[in-house]
């Protein structure tokens, strides 16, 4: 059988589509793996070896975040100072790796801190029903009616100030711990809530379950992904809320570096100054890495 | 009468919001280190009459739960009080700053608002993935920066400082829109609609918008508290006279009558939103339904 000229190209254009059609699904999948498998591994790999450098900092960059080189005030970037000196000397690239540290060890900290709050509040609220469940509502419906800075300037500022700077970092993340468990507390309690009337917790109550046995034994394993989902989300939520509070004065004092405190220095240093910058960076990839963590969100409806 | 019977209702809860907002702040100012003192009180010349005047012109600091029974009662006559800091009546102090507040927050609204549809409308229609991975990367970007932070390049770089209430607001509110949106486009009457070759423009306005108009109106009154928190940091860090740089002041210098105005304001005044847009919601999905 013979084939025209005409039927031959369309026989060609149509195996080149096909091809581009599998390289393009190949790529796609790839893209997909790399996305949801590769992705969260160089989050965790990145955000692993930067916890390691801010660990072992000093002797990382060399030098002590507070360590003043008065000779080499407001240096550039060199082999010596990779992200340059402040106005007092002192080694950017020391005090960076020392507020990652403060952040990646306390953020966590306050996080499990506030989530143990949304527990035992949200807890008890979904548990008892009646008037707790009430009152515990009134008070996050308060909690969150709030703006979360304006509660936090309100509350830090409240706090004493005038403290030493290792005071600071303790008040400033107990606060974000004892402040940010009100949105926690009603995804908890409305969990509780759904929970309480369910087959397997009537079915353990008919088998003589009750009390802290009950709550530990039964309710507790169910919640657990409602709990890390929780903690994961405060996190990020909890770094950026000391950066806020730090670039308005109210967060970790000096000597002591955080990352709030370090962005500061763009308000005196008017120039573009990478060694100010890289500190905006490291923020973005930390944060962006926590998202790529956190567990992936359904709809809301669902 | 359903209807009074349920402005009744959420009136009496905005105002035992505020109020429980209100005497809470004041409860915490009252236990705060520093407040009380006075700077005159502390000069050697002056004698026991002259600091028994001083005291006397504190009411706060005599019968507490008596001054603020009195203070609630006079705010609901138009009276907060004089602000210790600025030395000034707090209600002239709020009518000359709300605006600035209220010009920041409705701009920040509307761009927020406006950049956030931009980016989820389109992909509901034409799934580009290009544009949705733009939009992602864009709001996950933005959500990373703390707004101090944003406001503060902003302005070293010349920039357009009043955009950072907008820039805040967009991420917040996109990921949520997004979601909300995606979910009514794959409902079944949407499909529907698709298959009969009904144009993308009818079947966001009446297939896709009544479906998630609940949801979003919901997402409405809490993007005013979000946009808040913004104009709070722009102000501070700008210099901008506003009511959240008043807060900041205040929180700062331990102004006790101007912190627990702005308290209450604040709470109703994002209680309010919220209240509007749940009762919108809720009457939508009740014409829904």
């Amino acid at each position: 059988m013979r084939v025209s000229g005409r039927q031959q190209s369309e026989g060609r254009s149509q195996k080149s589509e096909v091809r581009s059609r599998q390289s393009a699904s190949l790529l796609s999948s790839g893209s997909c793996l790399l996305s949801s498998f590769s992705l969260r591994r160089l989050a965790l790999i990145f955000l692993a070896l930067l916890f390691l450098a801010a660990l072992f900092s000093e002797r990382f960059a060399g030098a002590s975040y507070a360590h003043q080189f008065r000779d080499f005030p407001g240096a550039h970037i060199s082999w010596r100072f990779p992200l340059g000196t402040d106005a007092l000397g002192r080694d950017r690239l020391a005090r960076l790796l020392s507020a990652t540290r403060i952040s990646l060890l306390l953020a966590p900290a306050a996080a499990v801190f506030s989530t143990a709050l949304a527990t035992l509040i949200g807890g008890l609220a979904g548990y008892r029903g009646g008037l707790p469940d009430r009152i515990v509502t009134r008070g996050i419906d308060l909690m969150l009616s709030l703006p979360w800075i304006f509660l936090l300037i309100a509350v830090r500022a409240l706090l004493p100030l005038n403290v030493s700077p290792a005071a600071s970092v303790a008040v400033t993340f107990a606060l974000l711990g004892a402040l940010g468990w009100a949105a926690s507390a009603r995804v908890i309690r409305a969990g509780v809530r759904d929970m309480r009337d369910s087959d397997f917790l009537l079915q353990a109550r008919a088998c003589g379950c009750h009390g802290y046995r009950l709550l530990l034994r039964q309710l507790a394993p169910n919640l657990k992904p409602v709990l890390l989902a929780q903690f994961w989300t405060s996190i990020p939520l909890f770094i950026l809320s000391e950066a806020n509070l730090g670039l308005l004065g109210l967060g970790v004092s000096d000597p002591l570096p955080s990352w709030g405190n370090l962005l500061r220095e763009l308000e005196t240093d008017l120039t573009f100054n990478p060694g100010i910058v890289a500190c905006l960076v490291l923020m973005l990839a930390v944060l962006g890495c926590f998202r790529v963590l956190l567990p992936p969100k359904s709809a809301p409806l669902d | 009468m359903r209807t009074v019977k349920h402005f009744a209702q959420l009136a009496l809860s905005l105002a035992a919001t505020a109020l429980l907002g209100g005497f809470l702040t004041a409860v915490l100012v009252r236990v705060s280190p520093g407040f009380g003192v006075d700077e005159h009180a502390l000069d050697p010349a002056r004698d026991a009459a002259a600091l028994r005047a001083i005291q006397a012109a504190r009411p706060e600091q005599g019968d507490f739960l008596a001054y603020s029974v009195r203070h609630t009662a006079a705010m609901f006559r138009g009276d907060f009080g004089i602000s210790r800091n600025w030395n000034r009546p707090v209600a002239g102090l709020l009518r000359e700053r709300w605006p600035v507040t209220a010009q920041l927050m409705a701009a920040g609204l509307l761009g927020g608002w406006a950049l956030a549809l931009v980016f989820a409308l389109p992909g509901l229609v034409y799934p580009a993935r290009i544009w949705n991975a733009l939009a992602g990367g864009l709001s996950g970007l933005l959500l990373c920066v703390p707004s101090a932070a944003l406001a503060l390049l902003l302005f070293v770089c010349a920039g357009p400082v009043r955009a950072v209430v907008a820039l805040a607001v967009f991420p917040r509110v996109f990921e949520y829109l997004r979601n909300v949106l995606t979910h009514a486009a794959a409902q079944p009457h949407v499909m529907a609609a698709r298959a009969r070759g009904i144009g993308p423009a009818r079947i966001i306005l009446r297939h896709i918008v009544p479906v998630a108009a609940p949801q979003v109106l919901a997402l409405a009154g809490v993007s005013v508290s979000m946009a808040f928190g913004a104009a709070v940091a722009v102000e501070v860090v700008c210099d901008f006279p506003g009511i959240g740089q008043l807060a900041w002041k205040a929180a700062l210098a331990r102004d006790l009558p101007l912190l627990v105005t702005l308290t209450m304001l604040v709470t109703m005044a994002t209680q309010m939103a919220n209240a509007v847009a749940g009762t919108l919601a809720s009457r939508r999905s009740e014409a829904g339904a």
